[in-house]
């Protein structure tokens, strides 16, 4: 299948390394990219310079902290819908506009959308669902996460 | 926030989430330039942000890769079919391997969504996607009645959290 999303960008050897090193624990200090890029053996400008260029190349989709919403009396729920193929451009353009879809992925499946929904409130969940519904005009079928087993960005540059 | 309670979050909190949300400000002292849009030091934002990080609230701060640039280009959701009374059990087992990166309990939705549990897997391709599923499968053994790979065609939309202060 085609990449849409960055297959001109590939970072080199030493994004590769700023990646790796950015996976987690950024220094909380009054200059944390003075002493990252100090362990990486760059000056902080180049550093600075790698991450906004991977930034705007899409290499990086943000650079911050990340937010288990659900612990601050928010929640994220993973949603699906079966679009019809004739319709989905204009039905991923209708979802993707709700500032509630913090991503949106399609899927080869009967199901071929599939999104999470992040809002500040639990109930938030029910009335992005009803308002796409209503967008849409097709279904929404939320899947709540019951349980977690584990989670950890292991990805390797 | 209903139960904001529990983490101890206050308005500035609030406040310090919906600054930071979009991502960090690449500049030299970032938390001084944040504190300074909230009307604070950016020695009580590190405060606050160690805080959130030590409760949960934050679970790491860094680069969010783009799975495809970065040469992950098969991303499989798999998704089984396990018998309840074994699922915490196995569903651990499978969060607990190296090549899985969310793994979660979810509801059926009967008839047509049959899968209660969910295991991401990235890689390099399908194949090696479709050899790491195996894994899982023989993991599972028969307490898995049925599963799928459903593989991510295209991104729509990344953007992360975004909540209004």
């Amino acid at each position: 299948m085609p990449d849409r999303s960055g297959a001109a960008a590939a970072p080199d050897a030493t994004d590769r390394r700023i990646i790796n090193a950015l996976q987690g624990d950024f220094p909380l200090v009054t200059e944390p990219y003075r002493q990252v890029a100090d362990g990486l053996g760059l000056s902080e400008a180049e550093l600075l310079q790698r991450i906004d260029a991977m930034l705007e190349r899409k290499v990086l989709t943000r650079f911050g902290p990340m937010f288990q919403i659900e612990r601050a009396g928010g929640a994220f729920v993973l949603a699906a819908m079966k679009v019809p193929e004739a319709d989905f451009d204009r039905v991923a353009a209708q979802v993707n506009a709700f500032p509630e879809v913090a991503h949106n992925y399609r899927r080869d499946h009967a199901l071929n959308m599939w999104f999470v929904l992040a809002t500040a409130t639990p109930e938030g969940i029910a009335a992005a669902v009803a308002a796409i519904e209503a967008a849409t005009g097709l279904p929404v079928f939320p899947f709540p996460k019951e349980r977690e087993y584990f989670v950890e960005m292991k990805l390797h540059a | 926030m209903p139960d904001a309670v529990k983490t101890g979050l206050d308005a500035l909190d609030r406040r310090l989430i919906v600054a930071t949300q979009g991502g960090l400000p690449r500049v030299s002292r970032p938390f001084d330039a944040i504190g300074k849009e909230l009307g604070i030091g950016g020695d009580e934002v590190i405060v606050r942000l160690q805080h959130m990080l030590d409760t949960g609230v934050i679970r790491r701060i860094g680069a969010v890769p783009n799975h495809y640039a970065i040469g992950y280009t098969a991303n499989g959701m798999s998704v089984w079919d396990v018998d309840d009374a074994r699922i915490d059990e196995l569903g651990a087992l499978v969060g607990a391997l190296g090549f899985v990166t969310h793994c979660y309990r979810r509801p059926r939705r009967l008839p047509d969504w049959p899968y209660n549990l969910f295991a991401m897997v990235h890689s390099q391709t399908r194949d090696e996607v479709a050899a790491r599923v195996a894994e899982i499968a023989f993991l599972l053994g028969d307490a898995c009645r049925a599963h799928d790979i459903l593989y991510s065609t295209a991104i729509l939309k990344k953007t992360g959290l975004r909540i209004s202060g």
